[in-house]
């Protein structure tokens, strides 16, 4: 417990001290809540009533699938997780333990969008405390099994970078953040149900915002749990302390696999 | 020294077509300090990071404090401590963090004297990217001994390293034998092998070229005795005069100097000559093949023994 504890403590830390987390796991955030607060309430009166899941969907875009998978990659290329197995950290910990920390600083940026919104933007607080907090924990940790998987599988920082995008660009298109997704054109609307971002969108509207979703809200938490499960699963499964050294578990492509509660769900929720 | 706590038997390590060790056997006894040598290539780190069960193994059988490193990895972390060759911490982890860390995972206390002692006291709160090469390994061997492992593992230790922090790793070292444990030294530093090691491997191309104690493995050579004297008078400057077992010598800076293939006659009958001569011997040195001259033999020549 005390080694855990030791753990979690220093990669919260390394989360502030770090300057790409702290951007990654802050300033973007809080910076773009500020900026689309100011102007996107202007331009688009539409966008309050969902501003607040918005812009937490987004911090933990940022946070897990850009924040979380570099330093992985990193510390597996300049020889740390060798420093690690030799003193006998476990693997899960060292998947579990980020992932944890980065949902903890999703969670105190969700704090301050919530408490603030409303004060600087008339934004609505949700209708459903206990549907809001289960959405955003139900996200970070299908969000941050994402990111944790796609470090594990990437062998370098210049593929983790190909992997995050692959997924963050088109949520940011898609998933409902900027766009209702009841406005997408239909071919538009089956890659998005692909997407955590629109999941997590419709979960938002239909549990915490007191909103129409536009399919089963139920369904998305369901789909959002069991794609977290996966990948972290997966994760675990394809972990290597040294790409040069070892040998690999399975091919990487496995990963795909994270993906499939969200490709059954474009077959069910409509 | 009787207890063999490293069993190596046919140990053989590939990547590819390519054969990095090739059937090495050997053993290192309790208490002793073990270095492997060989030029870059020869297979040392191999060996050494199969037994660290951070390599698994192509062939043969290793054993350390009885344990299979490639099967109980659980069970090797308490028992051993490994300072690699090239191993990183988190940039942002200070040193006393790092300390806790570590220490938390091994079940102990954090050891801070060790930080005192290896002269990071007034880093304890510096970043792992804020110390300079020497520190950060300095670190790392603080990190490997902090819970007291019967077995160490030291992959270039002094690489990097100031003097004052050579010797006082040498004396660390020297207290952990005195103490019991266990030390394997990879080092390309031969002064230093020679000065640590009980007994020494070279390895060359994946293969043992050579064993034993740093004196055995200096006496086998084909390397010359060096005999310097220097006297008051000028009873060794005739060039007639001969001494038994030397192959050649010079006059430099006052000293007349023999190469000598056997040290005892040829010490001898310089010290009757002179005195038979009523000269006085005012310095007389011998100095030995060093391990250095010794590695260089082997490994120019290629060939195992």
């Amino acid at each position: 417990m005390t080694a855990f504890l030791n753990h979690f403590s220093f990669e919260f830390r390394t989360g502030l001290r770090n300057k790409t987390l702290l951007l990654m796991n802050y300033l973007l955030p809080l910076g773009f809540y500020a900026m689309m607060g100011l102007i996107m309430t202007e331009i688009n009166p539409l966008f309050l009533e969902t501003m607040i899941p918005a812009m937490v969907v987004f911090a933990i875009l940022v946070a897990t699938l850009l924040g979380l998978p570099d330093p992985l990659v990193t510390a597996r290329e300049a020889g740390i997780l060798r420093s690690y197995k030799i003193n006998g950290v476990p693997a899960a910990s060292i998947l579990v333990i980020p992932a944890l920390t980065t949902a903890l600083h999703v969670l105190l940026v969700t704090a301050i969008i919530t408490s603030t919104a409303p004060v600087f933007f008339d934004a609505p607080l949700p209708t459903d405390w206990l549907g809001f907090a289960l959405t955003v924990l139900a996200t970070a940790f299908a969000c941050a099994g994402l990111g944790v998987l796609i470090g594990v599988i990437s062998p370098s920082s210049r593929t983790t970078v190909l992997w995050s995008q692959l997924i963050f660009l088109p949520s940011m298109l898609l998933g409902g953040m900027m766009m209702p997704y009841s406005l997408l054109p239909a071919k538009a609307r089956k890659i998005a149900q692909l997407l955590p971002a629109t999941q997590a969108m419709n979960a938002f509207r239909g549990l915490g915002q007191g909103l129409a979703a536009d399919f089963s809200p139920q369904g998305s938490l369901a789909i959002l749990a069991t794609s977290g499960v996966l990948a972290f699963a997966l994760a675990i499964y394809l972990f290597n302390w040294d790409r040069r050294n070892s040998t690999q578990r399975g091919h990487p492509l496995l990963a795909l696999l994270a993906l499939l509660p969200y490709a059954v769900g474009v077959l069910l929720l409509s | 020294m009787n207890d063999s706590v490293v069993r190596v038997r046919g140990f053989r390590k590939v990547y590819g077509d390519f054969v990095a060790v090739d059937d090495i056997s050997f053993d290192v006894q309790q208490g002793e300090v073990f270095g492997l040598l060989g030029p870059n290539g020869a297979g040392k780190t191999s060996t050494l990071e199969s037994l660290e069960g951070l390599r698994a193994s192509d062939g043969g059988s290793l054993q350390v404090m009885g344990i299979d490193p490639s099967r109980q990895s659980r069970k090797l972390r308490d028992v051993i401590g490994v300072q690699l060759q090239t191993s990183g911490l988190p940039d942002s982890i200070r040193v006393d963090e790092a300390m806790r860390f570590f220490c938390a995972y091994h079940g102990v206390a954090p050891r801070y004297d060790l930080l005192d002692r290896l002269g990071l006291a007034e880093k304890r709160s510096a970043q792992y990217h804020q110390l300079s090469t020497g520190l950060q390994r300095r670190l790392a061997l603080a990190l490997a001994v902090a819970h007291n492992p019967p077995m160490l593992f030291l992959d270039e230790p002094t690489a990097g390293l100031d003097v004052p922090s050579r010797v006082e790793l040498h004396n660390l070292m020297r207290e952990l034998q005195g103490a019991g444990t266990t030390i394997i030294l990879a080092t390309h530093d031969m002064a230093e092998a020679e000065e640590m090691s009980d007994r020494v491997a070279i390895l060359l191309r994946g293969k043992i070229a050579v064993t034993g104690t740093p004196l055995e493995l200096t006496a086998t050579g084909a390397g010359l005795t060096k005999v310097s004297v220097r006297t008051e008078g000028s009873s060794l400057s005739d060039p007639g005069v001969t001494f038994p077992a030397v192959s050649q010598h010079v006059f430099k800076d006052e000293y007349a100097i023999y190469f000598s293939t056997d040290t005892g006659p040829t010490v001898s009958a310089i010290i009757a000559h002179v005195d038979a001569r009523e000269d006085t011997l005012i310095d007389l040195r011998v100095e030995r093949p060093s391990l250095e001259d010794r590695f260089l033999e082997i490994t120019t020549a290629g060939g195992a023994k």
